[in-house]
């Protein structure tokens, strides 16, 4: 199968968490997780640091081993079944883990080995790998001597080269200059249009917003909101929010005359947003309107700022 | 790819044979600095004990010393390959690189990587266990036909102490922590094997300590295969370097995958 043809999804949700509780001696990092990603959907996993989205990702691959729970991918039962499982999955790291003497296409044979692509079909599994990641021309050069988002291509590309049903990206931006994002995301977009089911960690709201086409909202190990972006925003932020700049008075007082009228308010920096504010009365006058975004939910659901 | 191909639990000789192939790739790009190391250390050993000592102690047991340091080398040498490769590779890989990440993100596991790497390190340390007893044949061994066996005789004790590294390697947290092993495990091992002197003038419980030495075995084993076979002693030999290796393998697993899986 070449690069451009289409996998077809699997039928059944792609990957099935029941209740799953992670901890690391007293710290819980996953906490009574449920989460549900269609097959042949992009999903996103949308969280502040330590939300616990990377233990979850490790989870998936049997990496990391839940305390109690059921974990399933692809139909499989992890973590007894998860080498099948990882036979069909791809996996793109947060920090990347190349080979750092390698050439970018040993680095590419090596994983079609381990990813056990046939001796007949690995030359054109490389090239095609080569000419996703758009390394080509760099071929033979170590990896060491790659840019960040040429190291983060390949490490797309490597996760690829097997033609997996499912495609694990954790955090598959951060560190990148907004020019190399952008790339990464148009790989991301061809990613889905070919039919794989791509979960993606992310805490860029703007990635999520843009890619997804659901959005699990993280905190604290739990799945606090879940749905499409629109959905989200227009359930917990509405048409229209209200930021409002004053005094810290000013904004207290005008916070419990919010809560009192049955309103919610979110704290952004030196302003107060009021959500939901399509159709407010005139007491509220003198902030500015603007259209809600995931990032008034994400805000109101994880108590964090975002970057 | 044909799933039908990964069966999760068992030991697969794919997954197995593609961690070679990564150690075999890596071991391309450095294979001259890696060799020389490898080669010239053992063999200035036996340069400077078999002219030094060669001096003052003509004979042991009937055999020139040159000849018998020459042979007892090649443990040292097998050793030295082994241990060291295994034990701050594994832990580069696993602590700096996370190559291990990498790969158990691949229908490969822990076990499969431990085998890998150990039977790679263990014919590479095979191979060069023969350099010795080349520069010996050069100062005279004469050649018997039991020499073939040497070669195998490293590969396992070559495989045994990859094992051991590994094991170390994933105990350990820092290449500091590794020093601990260096002067209290492979120097005694190395300095108590009767490569350098025989051990029938040690006191009686160094002597019976030696029995736990695997380096001691493959000492008296290759020896044997140059100078003369003793069926009984040398399956207890060839016996010993068995277990040894199938303890360090088990070992190793078993601390790796908790340093892997969480």
């Amino acid at each position: 199968m070449s690069a451009s043809e289409v996998v077809a999804p699997s039928r059944g949700p792609a990957i099935r968490l029941a209740n799953i509780v992670k901890r690391f001696a007293e710290v819980t990092a996953v906490d009574h997780l449920d989460l549900e990603v269609p097959a042949g959907a992009c999903f996103g996993l949308l969280g502040p640091n330590g939300a616990g989205k990377s233990t979850t990702m490790r989870m998936l691959t049997g990496q990391a081993v839940a305390n109690s729970g059921e974990v399933e991918v692809l139909g499989y039962r992890l973590p007894g079944e998860s080498k099948l499982a990882r036979a069909r999955t791809g996996v793109c790291p947060q920090e990347s883990n190349l080979d750092i003497d390698l050439t970018v296409r040993e680095v590419l044979e090596v994983f079609a080995r381990l990813c056990r692509v046939s001796a007949g079909r690995l030359g054109a599994a490389v090239e095609d790998a080569l000419r996703l990641a758009g390394l080509k021309e760099r071929a033979d050069h170590r990896t060491a001597s790659l840019s960040g988002g040429m190291q983060r291509r390949l490490l797309i590309a490597r996760a690829l080269i097997h033609q997996p049903e499912l495609v694990l990206l954790d955090e598959p931006t951060v560190g990148l200059d907004p020019q190399v994002r952008q790339e990464i995301w148009a790989l991301i977009v061809a990613l889905r249009e070919r039919g794989h089911t791509v979960l993606m960690s992310t805490h860029y709201i703007e990635e999520a917003e843009r890619l997804a086409d659901n959005v699990a909202i993280m905190s604290h190990g739990r799945v606090v909101a879940e749905g499409s972006p629109a959905d989200l925003v227009r359930v917990h932020a509405g048409r229209e929010v209200l930021d409002v700049y004053g005094s810290r008075q000013a904004l207290a007082e005008l916070e419990s005359r919010a809560k009192s009228d049955g309103l919610t308010t979110r704290r952004s920096g030196p302003a107060l947003t009021v959500l939901h504010a399509d159709g407010l009365d005139t007491r509220f006058d003198g902030g500015r309107r603007r259209p809600a975004t995931l990032e008034d939910v994400f805000v109101l659901l994880t108590g964090e700022y975002v970057e | 790819m044909r799933l039908e191909l990964v069966n999760p639990r068992r030991i697969e000789a794919a997954a197995v044979g593609a961690v070679m192939v990564r150690e075999w790739t890596v071991f391309t790009r450095f294979w001259r600095t890696r060799t020389f190391s490898a080669v010239v250390e053992p063999v200035v050993m036996l340069l400077a004990f078999g002219f030094g000592f060669g001096k003052l102690v003509s004979t042991v047991a009937g055999i020139p010393y040159l000849q018998f340091v020459g042979t007892g080398i090649v443990a040292t040498a097998v050793l030295f390959s082994a241990v060291f490769s295994a034990m701050f590779d594994s832990l580069y890989k696993r602590r700096y690189q996370r190559v291990y990440d990498a790969m158990l993100a691949t229908p490969v596991d822990v076990d499969e990587i431990v085998t890998g790497e150990m039977l790679f390190l263990g014919i590479r340390a095979g191979v060069y266990g023969v350099a010795p007893l080349l520069v010996a044949f050069a100062f005279g061994l004469p050649p018997a036909p039991a020499m073939v066996l040497v070669p195998v005789v490293g590969v396992l004790t070559g495989i045994g102490f990859a094992g051991l590294g590994m094991l170390f390697a994933a105990l350990a947290t820092t290449f500091d922590g590794l020093s601990y092993v260096i002067s209290g495990v492979v120097t005694p091992l190395f300095l108590l094997a009767g490569s350098f002197f025989p051990l029938t003038r040690m006191p009686e419980w160094l002597r019976i300590a030696a029995y736990g030495n695997p380096l001691f075995h493959c000492v008296e084993l290759v020896r044997d295969c140059a100078f003369g076979l003793h069926a009984g002693a040398d399956l207890v030999h060839g016996g010993a370097l068995a277990l040894f290796a199938l303890i360090a393998w088990r070992l190793a697993i078993w601390r790796t995958r908790a340093r892997l899986i969480a």
